[in-house]
């Protein structure tokens, strides 16, 4: 660990977490990446080790089996294994955000009865928000869960589900009432639910290790203490675990980035052109240094957004700002660093084409970047 | 069953290492410290052990003031408490005098069973789990890539060049073991929460009453008079093929008496 992570970490517990992690990315998770990736392997035994080593519930509470650690040492773990590999990282930010509903919404009993399993690292969650027709529309989504008896049976389906199939438990949003934002719900399904499936995996062109697919609910029955917050209370239930996802992704947006420059520096050091190493060359050492102070502003402002949540205040507005400076610095920094790397760059014998195929998702999840600035925009319109 | 792991902070193996221009030993203040790989196999054992027979671990550790990343590691992968022996006066103890200090160390404590690293991977003699038993009156099982508890016995599968032995003894005993034996775990963050409420018992060698004169660089019959930087390694020979580069390898060959 380095001076400057060192002191981004503001507890020697912290370090000694993030040292974990680094240990973890490097021995378990850097070897494998590449193989998985070009063979679309979901990594599920990376998921145990990693949630056995406790990194599935870092923010929530001890109480419930969590680290108790604040966004701005969890988001830095996220960072890290997204640096060795994007779609752990991605994934971690996916279950965190898929426990997110239930640790703040739902009742002492709920959170007793399955809080613990689901962030005790034997559990992985998914989130089902998005639909085939509303994406960034989400508030007019229109799969239905109809009261019945003391049950909720569900129908439609759900699109882009990170982990679709392969988790333990999702967290869905679907209609109980009337059109419109106020007439959605949460509901956590177990994954054994008769009539929940998941269609054939999304043939994407990167982050392939993370299994990507619809879940079809078709009269899906959910007990009714399963339902999560208020009646209608769903979308901003939603939203607010969006601004914690949002903080997820750009954080892995900077791991990829840090391991694009990564790359792109060592290369520069020792490729020799013209009787020096090329990064002597001001054309390529500029472009790692613009790549260099793209990837660590976007820490900062991850980071400065995670200090608010942190502090119990407001950071929608921060967390869009983080969410859209970090992925595009991601897009332009593996750009960069196949440039750098050049021939060698676009072959597959080298990472860096594959950290601009990932990069590219992270631009799209979570809320495009379009949507980030109409967050950015709004809220700076109501001031 | 009581269980004593020994652990010994190293450097870092990927790191370049120094050696100290006036002791001669290794400049261990250069480069960031870790637990001795090895060791860590010895952890893993001993929690495996006990969590199969109950019992405790119990890390002893000896080095310089902060070299206490390598029973915090212990610590952290589940081990009970630690022992930490620590004093200006043990820097330069060769292994003869290491073991001098180990073994009193252990002769404060109880255990049917102390486990260590076959080797340490900065001056690898390996003669510290030999030395140590000697100085205990305590059978050795060295090499161990297995390790049976029945009872009071004990039953090792010790490597060796051509496959394994199997030595049996009786407890208390100390065995070394190696990388084979099984796959150590990674720290939990639990683990590492837990692990800085665990006790740690912090010994001098006055505390311990040890002569200062019978360890450190006063208590070492090893010295080293002398020690030059490695050249670098000479490039490699190129034969390029122009009909006779059959006969070019088989040259070299010959030339390094291989044929």
């Amino acid at each position: 660990m380095d001076a400057i992570r060192r002191a981004l970490l503001p507890t020697e517990e912290a370090q000694a977490l993030f040292e974990l992690t680094e240990e973890l990315g490097r021995e378990e998770l850097a070897p494998r990446a590449a193989a998985a990736e070009a063979a679309a392997e979901f990594p599920r035994d990376v998921f145990r080790l990693i949630g056995r080593s406790g990194l599935l519930g870092l923010p929530y509470d001890e109480e419930y089996g969590g680290g108790s650690q604040p966004y701005a040492v969890y988001l830095q773990v996220v960072e890290e294994l997204a640096r060795h590999w994007l779609a752990v990282g991605l994934g971690v930010s996916v279950h965190t955000l898929s426990c997110h509903a239930l640790a703040e919404y739902g009742t002492d009993k709920q959170r007793k009865y399955w809080l613990p399993d689901m962030i005790g690292g034997e559990q992985l969650g998914a989130y089902c928000l998005s639909e085939p027709e509303h994406g960034s529309d989400a508030a007019n989504l229109t799969t239905r869960a109809a009261a019945d008896g003391d049950e909720y049976v569900i129908d439609g389906t759900k699109a882009w589900i990170t982990h679709g199939g392969q988790a333990d438990f999702y967290t869905v949003l679907a209609r109980t009432g009337e059109p419109g934002a106020r007439g959605i719900s949460a509901f956590l399904v177990d994954s054994a639910a008769a009539g929940l499936s998941a269609a054939e995996p999304e043939h994407k062109m990167g982050m392939r290790s993370s299994t990507t697919s619809q879940m079809v609910f078709e009269g899906v029955r959910v007990p009714a203490e399963r339902q999560i917050g208020e009646l209608g209370q769903g979308f901003e239930i939603a939203m607010r675990a969006l601004d914690c996802g949002r903080l997820g992704i750009a954080a892995c947006a900077v791991g990829v980035a840090q391991a694009a420059l990564d790359t792109a520096t060592a290369y520069a050091k020792q490729r020799e052109q013209f009787g020096k190493p090329i990064i002597r060359h001001e054309a390529v050492g500029f472009l790692l240094a613009d790549m260099a102070a793209r990837t660590e502003v976007g820490r900062a402002a991850y980071l400065a957004a995670a200090r608010l949540r942190d502090l119990g205040l407001p950071f929608a507005r921060q967390a869009a700002i983080a969410k859209l400076h970090c992925t595009d610095a991601a897009m332009q920094t593996t750009i960069d660093a196949v440039q750098v790397l050049g021939g060698a760059g676009y072959t597959t014998d080298f990472p860096v084409e594959r950290y601009l195929r990932e990069a590219k998702v992270l631009q799209i999840v979570e809320g495009t970047n379009q949507i980030q600035r109409r967050v950015i925009a709004k809220a700076l319109e109501r001031g | 069953m009581k269980i004593v792991v020994l652990v010994k902070q190293v450097p870092d193996t990927a790191a370049d290492k120094r050696l100290d221009p006036d002791t001669l030993a290794v400049d261990r203040g250069a480069v960031d410290g870790l637990i001795n790989e090895m060791d860590e196999f010895a952890v893993e054992e001993a929690l495996q052990l006990v969590e199969k027979h109950g019992g405790e671990v119990t890390v002893v550790s000896m080095g310089p003031d902060d070299a206490t990343d390598a029973y915090k590691k212990a610590l952290q992968m589940g081990a009970d408490k630690a022992v930490f022996l620590s004093d200006p006066a043990l820097a330069g103890s060769d292994a003869l005098a290491t073991s001098e200090a180990l073994a009193k160390v252990l002769g404060t404590l109880e255990y049917d069973l102390v486990i260590l690293g076959s080797e340490a991977s900065d001056a690898r003699t390996s003669l510290v789990p030999a030395l140590l038993a000697e100085r205990l009156g305590l059978p050795q099982l060295t090499f161990a890539s297995k390790v049976e508890v029945d009872g009071s016995a004990i039953r090792v599968n010790r490597l060796t060049d051509y496959g394994h032995d199997v030595v049996e003894a009786a407890l208390p005993a100390v065995v070394s073991v190696v990388e084979k034996i099984n796959e150590p775990r990674y720290p939990s963050f639990k683990g590492i929460m837990a692990a800085k409420k665990k006790p740690v018992e912090a010994l001098d060698l006055a505390g311990l009453g040890l002569d200062a004169g019978s360890v450190g660089w006063a208590g070492s019959r090893s010295k080293v008079l002398d020690a030059t930087v490695a050249p670098p390694r000479a490039k490699g020979t190129i034969v390029t093929d122009e009909g006779n580069g059959g006969s070019e390898l088989v040259g070299f060959l010959a030339s390094k008496k291989f044929v």
